[in-house]
């Protein structure tokens, strides 16, 4: 056990070595590529056209990638963490969906214009917020009896479509201007102009992951089930609907500011609990590193494989979760047999 | 003798549906009790109203002369430890399960064992024979197994009371008595206060100081074993006919079942 707390520091040690690899990658590779040895010359300069690009297109974009892949993959854990199963996340439970929908709601009202751009987080959290609790409700026949997970998937998978499909009817009656918002919102990229709104998404994932970690032995409880948490003396119904809440922040914030990115609170937990173990002790804090880990190099590859265009990130987190939902899928056909 | 539970006129149980009525008993200190009766009789039930899963509709119940629903959830489980009937399938190692029984002595500002934490753990494994399995996940243990760390996890919680449900079911008679003969050791040792809810009356007869006989949410009889195991109380609440003898070594009462066979050719002769 105490040897696990020397494993677990390696651990983090790797990620953070893996954090700082993408890092230089995002800063060096993009329509132009940049070389390392150059980059401390051009930070002490302070200008040319290659510090533009850094400061102005690159590094922002880092930090969303770190902040918003953190975050998401952060939720997953937790979503898994309460519903014990490991394939929910904002994304596959409609949650990502519904922040969306609130988004473009406040797009087609035209808030932002009339109220500031913060109305972009905070329709997205109350669309989420009102998914969570729709799919938690729905999914546990009206708030009695137990979780039916099959049963909140669907649900969840329902709600996105149906988020989509307003959303579809939204973008037929806008105008030309938030057509092209709204579309960037549905694909989900991490292309952010708006300075203030990537400095509240980075605040709120650094905040989120601490504010979380104080769960950790909650949801380590939850572990054996609501009914023994109790018996460990964890107030259940207290911790749930306060992790919800959470979720529901995190993710409609980031659905406000880069769109529906699926699948990052999927693969990344599921590949963290592999490698090192289900104790949420660990688990939030390496799900966060390796989720922004993911979202940048997923970003690095959105950004080059087709260039000079550029694909959605939303794509490549998608195949890549894609599969490893069916994968996971199979391993716990095979773990129940 | 000081008495660790004292239940006063209990009633509780499920919304417009099955309820407990006027229960009433105690526990002495370092007691085994046994609740005894048949399916539905509400068994169960009493547990979770002592746990607080199901809320209390009337009565109170003293641990140590505390009334359980002034104490908080951590208290609570300070003070009692459940081991319930379900296996675990959490992917936990042995040590870790364990661990989590200092779970409610650990503050949200704590987020790691202390020294302290894993002497206890280790002593308690080592109490249950389970510490050569520590480093094996939950999932892979047996039935018997899974039950001994289950006692493990809840001894270092470090409980005043230790309530069981079935703590023998699906087992086969040596894990049965390993379990059991712990269970009496520990009550003995730790003066731990043990109810527990147990089907077989020849088991319960042996290895509870105190019986609580329930019959249709109401509390038919308690008493010691031979008080409460006659043939006419066990005929009354069962509904079935039974032969009571003395066991010749333990002096408690032996319960025969007979089968209908043997109980018609009994009443042709």
């Amino acid at each position: 056990m105490k040897n696990r707390y020397l494993k677990w520091i390696l651990f983090l040690a790797v990620l953070v070595v893996l954090l700082f690899i993408s890092i230089i990658i995002s800063l060096t590779t993009g329509e132009i590529n940049i070389s390392i040895s150059k980059i401390p010359a051009i930070f002490k300069y302070k200008s040319g056209i290659e510090y533009t690009v850094l400061t102005q297109l690159r590094l922002p974009r880092i930090i969303m990638a770190i902040s918003v892949g953190g975050a998401l993959s952060l939720t997953g854990t937790i979503l898994q963490g309460v519903y014990r199963n490991p394939l929910v996340e904002p994304y596959t439970l409609g949650i990502s969906g519904g922040g969306a929908l609130g988004v473009a709601l406040a797009i087609v009202l035209g808030l932002v214009n009339s109220i500031g751009a913060f109305v972009l987080p905070l329709f997205g959290f109350a669309g989420s917020m009102i998914t969570i609790f729709l799919v938690y409700f729905l999914g546990t026949s009206l708030g009695k009896g137990s979780i039916n997970i099959n049963k909140m998937l669907l649900v969840g998978v329902m709600i996105s479509f149906v988020a989509s499909s307003i959303m579809m009817l939204l973008m037929s009656i806008t105008t030309s201007d938030n057509l092209h918002d709204i579309v960037f919102w549905m694909m989900g990229s991490l292309d952010e102009p708006n300075t203030s709104l990537i400095k509240i998404m980075a605040y709120a994932a650094l905040l989120g992951l601490v504010i979380v970690y104080f769960f950790a032995r909650p949801l380590n409880a939850l572990r054996l089930g609501e009914t023994k948490a109790r018996h460990l003396g964890i107030n259940t119904s207290v911790t749930i609907r306060f992790l919800f809440i959470i979720s529901s922040l995190l993710t409609g914030i980031c659905v406000s500011v880069a769109g529906v990115i699926g699948f990052v609170g999927l693969v990344i937990p599921h590949l963290v609990r592999i490698i090192i173990g289900s104790d949420y002790r660990i688990q939030l804090i390496g799900s966060f590193l390796g989720g922004s880990i993911f979202l940048l190099i997923s970003d690095v590859i959105a950004r080059t494989i087709i260039a000079p265009n550029e694909l959605p990130v939303g794509v490549i987190t998608g195949i890549a979760g894609g599969f490893v939902f069916i994968l996971v899928l199979f391993r716990q056909k095979s773990i129940s047999k | 003798m000081a008495k660790t539970l004292q239940i006063q006129s209990l009633r509780c149980g499920y919304l417009g549906e099955f309820e407990l009525k006027s229960i009433q008993f105690e526990i002495k200190d370092g007691n085994i009790a046994g609740i005894i009766g048949p399916n539905g009789s509400g068994k169960t039930t009493l547990l979770k109203g002592i746990t607080g899963e199901l809320p209390l509709k009337e009565g109170k119940i003293l641990l140590g002369g505390k009334d359980l629903s002034k104490m908080s959830l951590r208290e609570r489980a300070q003070n009692i430890a459940v081991v319930t009937q379900f296996t675990e399938n959490a992917d936990l190692t042995v040590e870790e399960y364990v661990l989590m029984g200092r779970m409610p002595y650990r503050s949200s500002f704590q987020f790691f064992e202390s020294e302290d934490d894993f002497q206890l753990a280790e002593k308690y494994m080592k109490q249950t024979h389970v510490f050569h399995l520590k480093n094996k996940m939950m999932s892979h243990l047996s039935g018997g197994e899974q039950q001994l760390a289950a006692i493990a996890r809840a001894l270092t919680q470090e409980p005043k009371l230790l309530l069981l449900d079935e703590p023998t079911s699906h087992l086969d008679i040596t894990h049965q008595l390993q379990i059991l003969n712990l269970i009496q050791e520990l009550a003995a040792g730790l003066k731990l206060t043990v109810l527990m809810v147990i089907h077989d009356l020849n088991l319960a007869s042996e290895y509870c100081d105190y019986l609580l006989m329930m019959k249709e949410g109401e509390l038919y009889k308690q008493g010691t074993p031979t008080e409460v195991l006659t043939f006419q109380n066990i005929e009354e609440v069962y509904q079935t006919v039974v032969i009571t003898q003395t066991n010749p070594l333990s002096k408690k009462p032996a319960v025969f079942l007979v089968s209908n066979k043997v109980l018609k050719q009994h009443k042709n002769e």
